[in-house]
C-alpha cells in the first residue's frame, strides 16, 4: 500500500478478509434467501397438513353422524342386526354410569396423591412421580386386561370392571395434573396461613385447593374426556350389552363399544349409528376439552 | 443489492491524513479518522403509530466512537436498532427518515438486510454466546452464515478477532470447548469477537456491561478503547462515567412530551459534559435525573 | 390433643400427622394398584412362558389349531406401523412446530395451537372409524395404486392393495401422534431465548438459518423427548389400529398389505381364546407393556415433566 497512514497498515489483511467475506456474502445470498423462502414455506405447509385432519374428521363425523340423530337414536336401545330403529340409549346410560364411578373414585384419590407429590422432595415422591408419567401412556389395552384378571375372572364381565379399568387410565393423568395445579400455588400463601397456627390438612382446604383450582378443573376435565374416549379397556370387561342395563354389576354396552363392534359390520344402518355414536362422543369430549379450558381461563381472571 | 462504497471526496481544508486510494471498484474503503461513515436525517422510529423517537440528525465518524446517552426510556436502544435494521422482524415497527452508510441507503426497499448485517455488526447487554456450539463456532458463527466456508479464512478471522477481543490467549487451547464454560465477561468478549469477525465497519453496542461486573466492565471498556481503530462504534449506555471515559462523541436523548425520545444535543464528548449548549443537559450531566 | 392446644381452643382439621398419613396412604394406593397391573400380567402370561419356552416371542407362525404361537408378525407389525407414522410425524411435527413458535402472528398462535391440540383429543376408536370408512375406500382406489405405478420398483408396494393394512394404519398412526409432536415441540422451540434469536439476526443471518443453526438446536432435547412420546403413544395404539390393519396374522411383505400389531391380536382374539392360546394372548401382553414402559420411561427422562404440557391427553387406547 503506498499511503502512509498510521492507522491503515496494519489493516491490510483486515481489508483483504472483509473484501472476501463480503463477496461470499454476496455470492451465496441468492442461494441463501431462496433456500429460507422455500423452507419457512416448508413449515407453514406442514402446518396446513396438520390442521386438515382435524378439520377432516370433524366434518365428516358431523355430515355422516347427524343424520344418524333422531329420537330413536337417543331413545332405543340396539335394535337386532338388519331391524331399523335401533339407538345407543343403553350405551349412553352405560358410557354415563362408568364415566360417573370411575371420575367419582379417581378425582379424590388422584388429587390427594398429586397433593403428597406437590408437598414432598426426595427419592419416594420423585419414584411415585415417574410411575405416574410412565402410566399416562401405557397401552391402555394392557390396562383392560389388567381389568379382565383382576375382575371379570372372579366376578363375570360388568360395569364396574370397565369403571375399575377406566379408572386406572384415568389416575396417573389425574395425579400429575393435580401436582401441577397445587404446586403453582405460591408457597407464601401457604406460609402465611401456617404463621396463623393453622393445621397442614386446613390450609391445604382453605387455601391450597381453592387457589389451584382453574389447574385442577382443567385437568379433571381433561382425564374425564380421556376417560370417556377410551375403548380398549372396556372391550376385555364390560363385554356389551344389546338390552338396557342399570346394573353397573352386570355387563353394560358403551358408546366406544357401539362404534367399535359397528364400524365393520355390513349394515349400513349399524354403520351409521357407529357414526351418530361417533358424533355424540366427539361431541362430549371436544366439549370437556374447552370447557376445561375455559373454565380455567375464567378462574384465573377472577383470581385479579 | 449493496452499493460499492466509492472513495471519498478529499477531505476539508484540515490537517490530517489522506484519504486510500481504493484498491478496486468490490472493495470497501475506509474514510479517513473522523469523516462520517453513517449519517442519520430526521431519523423517527414509531410502533403502531406512536413515535418511541423523532427527528433525530447526527452523523457518525469513522474510528470514533460515540455514545448514545440519557435516562431509560428515551429510545437510545430503539434508535440503535434501527441502525441495522433490527425492527424489521417487528410487524409494528415503522422507521421514517434517512439512514445512510456510506453511500448507502440503509432502509431501501433494495437493501438488503442480511447483507447490511454484515456492515454494521451488534453486541448485546447480556451476552448471548449460542449455548450448543463451542467458542469456535461462535467466533464463525457470522461467517458461516454468510456462506463463508474456505477453513483458511475461517481460522484467520477467528484468531483475529479472538485476539481483537483481547481472549485468544486464554481461549486457543479450548476451541472446541462449549462457549457457555466461559465467565460472563469473557462471554461478552466471545460476543464481541464473533461480531468483529465478519469485519464490519461499524459495530453497534447496547449496554454491553450493564450485565458485567465491575472487573469484567473495566476490562471491557478498555477493549473498546482498542477497538476504535478497527471499527467505528457506536455505544449505548446508562452510565454517564463510562460515556465520558470511552467516548469521543455524544448523543443526549430524552423524552419528550408525547412520551417519544428526542435527540437534545449532540457534540465532543468533553465538550458536552464541561459546557453542554442545552440546560436539559447540564442538568443531567449533573445527575439532577436519570 | 397436645399441649397447647387447651390454650388455643379445639382447632380446626386434621392433625398434621394424621393428614400426612393419609395424603403417603393415596401415594402407596396408587403404587400398589401399579404393581398390581404389572403382577397380574406377568402372572398370566406365564403359562405361555413355561408351555413354550422364550423365544416363541420371535417365531413366525400364530397357527392357535394347531397350537403354534409366534408373535413375530405382530411386533413387526407394531413396529411397521409405528415407522411409517413416526416417518411421517417427524417432519411435519417439526414444521408445523416452527412454523407455530416462529412464524405465525401473535394473535394467530393460541387459536391454531389449540386446534391442533384439539385433534389429541378424539378418541381413537373415532380415527378408526373415519379410517375404515372415509380414508380407507381413497387408499383402494387411488393412493395405493398411484403408489404401486410410482414406486413398485423398490419392491415394497406389490401386494394386496386393498385399502386396509399397513400403510393405512400408518397414516392414521401420524394423524394420532402428530397433536403430541407438535405441542411438545413447539414449547420448546418457543422458549429459545429471544437474545439468541437476535443474535444470530445481527450476525447477517436468514430467517431458516436462524431456525436452524440456533432455535432448533435449542431446543434438542425437548424435540427429541416429544418425539419419544409421540412413538409410545403409536406403539400402544390399539382401537383405531385393529379396525383398519386388515388383521393378517402373517408377516407383511407389502406396505399396503393387511397385518396386524400385538395389540390389534389382543383385541380380536381375546373373546374366543381359550388354555395356550389365552397364555399366548397374556404373553403379547406382557411385551406390548414392557414396550410401552420401556418408551415412555425414555421419553420422561429426556424430558423433565415439568416440560411436558399436561394439557395435551396423550389418550393410548
Amino acid at each position: 500500500m503506498a499511503s502512509a497512514l498510521a492507522f491503515d497498515a496494519p489493516s491490510d489483511p483486515m481489508l483483504e478478509r472483509r473484501r472476501l467475506i463480503h463477496e461470499a456474502a454476496r455470492s451465496s445470498l441468492r442461494r441463501r434467501a431462496l433456500t429460507s423462502r422455500v423452507a419457512v414455506g416448508v413449515c407453514w405447509l406442514c402446518l396446513g397438513i396438520a390442521i386438515v385432519p382435524l378439520v377432516a374428521v370433524v366434518a365428516y363425523v358431523v355430515a355422516k353422524g347427524l343424520p344418524a340423530w333422531s329420537a330413536d337414536f337417543f331413545t332405543h336401545v340396539t335394535a337386532p342386526e338388519g331391524i331399523p330403529g335401533g339407538g345407543v340409549w343403553n350405551a349412553i346410560v352405560g358410557t354415563a354410569e362408568i364415566g360417573l364411578i370411575s371420575t367419582a373414585v379417581t378425582v379424590p384419590l388422584g388429587l390427594s396423591c398429586g397433593l403428597f407429590l406437590a408437598q414432598s422432595e426426595g427419592k419416594v415422591a420423585a419414584a411415585v412421580r415417574f410411575t405416574a408419567d410412565v402410566m399416562t401412556g401405557v397401552p391402555s389395552i394392557t390396562i383392560g386386561i389388567f381389568g379382565y384378571i383382576a375382575i371379570v375372572k372372579n366376578f363375570g364381565y360388568s360395569g364396574l370392571a370397565g369403571a375399575f379399568s377406566i379408572g386406572i387410565v384415568m389416575l396417573p393423568v389425574v395425579i400429575r395434573a393435580g401436582e401441577t395445579a397445587f404446586r403453582s400455588v405460591p408457597p407464601s400463601l401457604q406460609e402465611a396461613a401456617l404463621a396463623l397456627g393453622a393445621r397442614n390438612a386446613v390450609i391445604a382446604r382453605r387455601v391450597v385447593v381453592p387457589t389451584a383450582l382453574p389447574g385442577v378443573i382443567t385437568g379433571v376435565f381433561l382425564a374425564v374426556a380421556r376417560g370417556l374416549g377410551e375403548t380398549a379397556p372396556l372391550l376385555l370387561t364390560i363385554f356389551g350389552n344389546q338390552y338396557m342395563q342399570w346394573n353397573p354389576t352386570k355387563p353394560m354396552d358403551a358408546l366406544p363399544l357401539v362404534i367399535f363392534n359397528n364400524s365393520s359390520q355390513p349394515y349400513a344402518d349399524l354403520v351409521q349409528i357407529a357414526w351418530g355414536a361417533a358424533l355424540l362422543l366427539l361431541a362430549v369430549v371436544l366439549m370437556l376439552n374447552i370447557a376445561g379450558r375455559v373454565a380455567a381461563a375464567v378462574l384465573r381472571r377472577e383470581k385479579r | 443489492m449493496i452499493e460499492p462504497v466509492p472513495a471519498p471526496s478529499p477531505p476539508p481544508a484540515r490537517p490530517g491524513p489522506e484519504a486510500p486510494a481504493v484498491t478496486a471498484a468490490k472493495t470497501v474503503a475506509r474514510g479517513p479518522r473522523g469523516e462520517p461513515v453513517m449519517r442519520l436525517r430526521q431519523v423517527s422510529v414509531s410502533f403502531s403509530g406512536r413515535a418511541a423517537v423523532r427527528d433525530v440528525s447526527f452523523d457518525v465518524r469513522t474510528a470514533q466512537i460515540t455514545a448514545l446517552i440519557g435516562p431509560s426510556g428515551s429510545g437510545k436502544t430503539t434508535l440503535l436498532r434501527a441502525l441495522n435494521r433490527m425492527h424489521d422482524s417487528e410487524r409494528s415497527a415503522s422507521v421514517t427518515g434517512t439512514i445512510t452508510l456510506g453511500d448507502l441507503d440503509v432502509n431501501a426497499a433494495s437493501t438488503d438486510a442480511t447483507l447490511l448485517r454484515t456492515r454494521v455488526g451488534m453486541v448485546f447487554q447480556r451476552p448471548n454466546p449460542f449455548p450448543t456450539m463451542s467458542i469456535y463456532e461462535n467466533a464463525v458463527a457470522g461467517l458461516r452464515f454468510n456462506g463463508v466456508r474456505k477453513k483458511s479464512l475461517l481460522d484467520e478471522s477467528a484468531e483475529s478477532a479472538l485476539t481483537a477481543a483481547a481472549l485468544w490467549d486464554s481461549v486457543r487451547d479450548r476451541l472446541k470447548t462449549r462457549a457457555s464454560t466461559l465467565s460472563g465477561g469473557e462471554q461478552q468478549r466471545l460476543c464481541i469477537a464473533r461480531a468483529l469477525a465478519v469485519e464490519p465497519e461499524v459495530l453497534l453496542m447496547d449496554e454491553p456491561t450493564s450485565a458485567l461486573d465491575p472487573v469484567a466492565t473495566k476490562r471491557i471498556e478498555e477493549l473498546v478503547g482498542e477497538l476504535k481503530d478497527r471499527v467505528t462504534i457506536v455505544i449505548v449506555t446508562h452510565n454517564m462515567q463510562q460515556a465520558m471515559r470511552v467516548s469521543d462523541q455524544c448523543a443526549f436523548l430524552l423524552m419528550g412530551a408525547d412520551k417519544a425520545g428526542e435527540l437534545v444535543e449532540f457534540g465532543p464528548t468533553a465538550t458536552l459534559f464541561s459546557d453542554p449548549s442545552d440546560p436539559r443537559t447540564l442538568d443531567y450531566v449533573n445527575g439532577r435525573f436519570g | 390433643m397436645r399441649p397447647g392446644d387447651r390454650q388455643a381452643g379445639r382447632r380446626p382439621g386434621l392433625p398434621n400427622r394424621a393428614y400426612r398419613s393419609l395424603l403417603v396412604a393415596t401415594a402407596a394406593i396408587f403404587v400398589a394398584v401399579v404393581g398390581w397391573y404389572v403382577l397380574s400380567i406377568v402372572v398370566q402370561a406365564r403359562p405361555a412362558f413355561s408351555a413354550l419356552g422364550v423365544s416363541w416371542i420371535f417365531q413366525k407362525v400364530w397357527d392357535p389349531t394347531h397350537n403354534r404361537f409366534g408373535l413375530l408378525p405382530f411386533i413387526l407389525g407394531t413396529l411397521e406401523t409405528t415407522a411409517i407414522a413416526m416417518v411421517l410425524a417427524v417432519p411435519i411435527g417439526l414444521g408445523s412446530a416452527l412454523a407455530l413458535a416462529h412464524l405465525v402472528p401473535d394473535r394467530l398462535k393460541v387459536p391454531l395451537s389449540t386446534m391442533v391440540e384439539l385433534l389429541a383429543a378424539v378418541p381413537s376408536v373415532v380415527y378408526g372409524l373415519w379410517g375404515l370408512i372415509v380414508i380407507a375406500p381413497v387408499f383402494r382406489s387411488t393412493v395405493e395404486p398411484f403408489l404401486s405405478t410410482v414406486f413398485g420398483w423398490t419392491g415394497l408396494f406389490n401386494g394386496p392393495a386393498d385399502g386396509v393394512g399397513l400403510l393405512l394404519a400408518g397414516v392414521i398412526l401420524f394423524v394420532m401422534v402428530l397433536p403430541t409432536m407438535v405441542a411438545i415441540s413447539r414449547d420448546v422451540l418457543a422458549v429459545v431465548p429471544l437474545e439468541q434469536v437476535e443474535g444470530a439476526m445481527a450476525l447477517g443471518a436468514t430467517r431458516w438459518q436462524v431456525l436452524r443453526k440456533v432455535v432448533i438446536p435449542g431446543a434438542r432435547t425437548g424435540i427429541l423427548g416429544g418425539f419419544t412420546l409421540a412413538i409410545g403413544r403409536a406403539l400402544g395404539e390399539t382401537v383405531a389400529v385393529a379396525l383398519i390393519i386388515g388383521n393378517s396374522p402373517y408377516i407383511a411383505h407389502s406396505i399396503t398389505s393387511p397385518a396386524a400389531t400385538l395389540a390389534s391380536l389382543i383385541v380380536n382374539n381375546f373373546g374366543e381364546a381359550t388354555g395356550t392360546e389365552l397364555s399366548a394372548l397374556f404373553g403379547a401382553a406382557l411385551v406390548l407393556m414392557v414396550i410401552g414402559v420401556v418408551v415412555n420411561a425414555a421419553a420422561r427422562w429426556l424430558v423433565p415433566a415439568s416440560a411436558l404440557s399436561s394439557a395435551v391427553p396423550v389418550a393410548v387406547g
